[in-house]
């Protein structure tokens, strides 16, 4: 007899709302690396080769209406410079974003798997996951990350996004093992990230304006290229600029590369011009 | 020793026809129409959170009627391969035609193979990305027989009374309100216009930029139905 072309499943490994389940029932092979399960660890525990493409610096603000995220552009690859351009900020859904920093590849297929894992959860069930299970899975995905994270590809990714329940912005962030914090007010993650997290303490304030929040993480990235040579700087002559995402109540919007670039202009008109450089 | 009586095939698929036919004609029609801003489905249904309509893709709308189990059902298999295919493939890889045809190998082996047949009619519709790019009305029978539609199509036991009533008022580039003003109308047939609280409506709107539907309920639909 043909097999029928819906997929169906016997009761007891039906994979219910989860995407990765389905996956791994249906179609193993497109399974990102590390997912597919045990034995397929992508190499022995060590350092990341080399080669290995890695994204650095993000930052997630929290303020009083919701929460703005925001990503350096460069990607490294030992000590060469394998993008200015890369973006390392997207959308999880329409009300929630995730930043990416770890080894380029892995984390970029992390993120394409979350996003669709949470658009089949709220098809499949009829209403989207809360902004909790939402962060919860993507725990799930880090974890299942753990062997090649011991190989040298970790992936640590932030998760912001605004809770429709209640009424504000929230910041997660992740260890490798999958663990997940809620952060109060802001975090940052990458090698520039102990810097950017040092310059938003100093001006973080629970009554931020989403222009305030912008313009604090903008500055803590900058702050943080200065002293990490993984974070890319402002990049005045090819106009490169931070990727910026604002989600709160409306849900979540990008702002284009122009009003980056207008913001990223007056913000050099002081403080960072001219300085003793030291 | 007991010989089984023989009965035709013929008479075997006319019993399941007429059994399947039956239990659709139990429940409430459907209705769906092209406008100008792409395409309305509005269902007498009566229950706030049981849906007869949902979201298979971006751009992909799914509906059934009769019995709500095997609808669900359906429904949930089509997500799952419209996403594992967009997951594997990319995203623009996932058409209607293509979901309208797993649909209808499904239906047509349940019909022929399996005890019982569904008690289902199904609608897979999608709008295009642009006025330019065709919509589809994609209505699939309980034996998996697909009618591709133009305009507008009615799934559900009155459906040529319904489909007659339309016809009579039913033109290309009318507006999302009349369409589902024109929906409601002839849902009701005898009786008064369905009231909101009745109508389950739902859209595929060309101008939503990644996920088309969209579901209209609360004020937006008493919007849409007053005038």
């Amino acid at each position: 007899m043909i097999e029928p072309p819906l997929p169906s499943f016997p009761t007891g490994s039906d994979p219910g709302p989860s995407f990765l389940g389905l996956l791994r029932r249906m179609a193993p092979d497109a399974l990102p690396g590390a997912l597919a399960g045990p034995g397929s660890s992508p190499g022995p525990p060590g350092p990341a080769p080399e080669g290995v493409v890695h994204g650095t610096t993000v930052v997630a603000v929290r303020y009083a209406d919701g929460v703005v995220m925001a990503g350096d552009r460069r990607a490294t690859a030992g000590f060469s410079i394998a993008s200015r351009r890369i973006e390392k900020v997207f959308p999880a859904d329409e009300h929630s974003g995730v930043a990416i920093a770890g080894a380029a590849g892995p984390a970029v297929e992390m993120v394409k798997l979350f996003q669709v894992q949470l658009q089949h959860y709220e098809k499949v069930e009829g209403e989207p996951l809360t902004l909790e299970g939402k962060a919860n899975q993507l725990g799930q995905l880090v974890r299942a990350n753990l062997p090649a994270a011991m190989a040298g590809f970790a992936v640590v990714p932030l998760f912001a996004g605004f809770d429709d329940r209640q009424g504000r912005g929230r910041v997660y962030s992740f260890d490798v093992t999958g663990g997940r914090y809620e952060e109060s007010d802001f975090h940052a993650n990458g090698s520039g990230g102990v810097h950017a997290r040092n310059w938003i303490k100093a001006g973080w304030r629970p009554d931020l304006t989403a222009d305030e929040a912008v313009e604090l993480a903008l500055r803590s990235l900058f702050a943080a290229a200065d002293e990490d040579a993984a974070t890319g700087g402002p990049d005045l002559v090819r106009r490169i600029f931070p990727n910026i995402a604002v989600i709160d109540a409306g849900g979540y919007r990008t702002l284009d590369a122009d009003d980056v670039a207008g913001r990223a202009d007056n913000l050099l008109g002081g403080r960072e011009r001219g300085g003793d450089g030291s | 020793m007991t010989m089984p009586f023989y009965v035709s095939p013929e008479q075997v698929m006319k019993d399941r026809a007429d059994y399947a036919r039956k239990g659709i004609a139990r429940g409430k029609s459907l209705v769906a129409l092209e406008c100008r801003e792409g395409i309305a489905i509005v269902a007498e249904n009566p229950s706030r959170t049981l849906y007869k309509i949902s979201e298979i893709y971006d751009r992909i709308a799914f509906a059934g009627v009769g019995k709500y189990n095997e609808f669900q059902m359906l429904k949930i298999g089509g997500v799952r391969l419209a996403d594992l295919k967009g997951f594997q493939y990319s995203r623009d890889d996932v058409t209607a035609s293509s979901l309208a045809n797993a649909y209808a190998q499904t239906l047509g082996q349940v019909f022929t193979h399996e005890m019982k047949p569904y008690e289902v009619e199904i609608l897979v519709a999608s709008v295009g990305a642009t006025p330019e790019e065709p919509n589809q009305l994609f209505h699939i029978l309980y034996d998996g027989y697909v009618v591709d539609e133009e305009g507008f199509t009615v799934l559900g036991g009155q459906s040529e009374t319904i489909s007659d009533a339309i016809r009579a008022e039913f033109q290309e580039g009318l507006d999302l309100g009349a369409v589902v003003r024109l929906g409601a109308r002839v849902l009701a047939g005898e009786r008064d216009a369905l009231p909101a609280s009745q109508l389950e409506v739902a859209t595929l709107l060309r101008s939503r930029p990644a996920r088309a539907f969209h579901r209209v309920r609360g004020e937006e639909l008493d919007a849409l139905l007053a005038v």
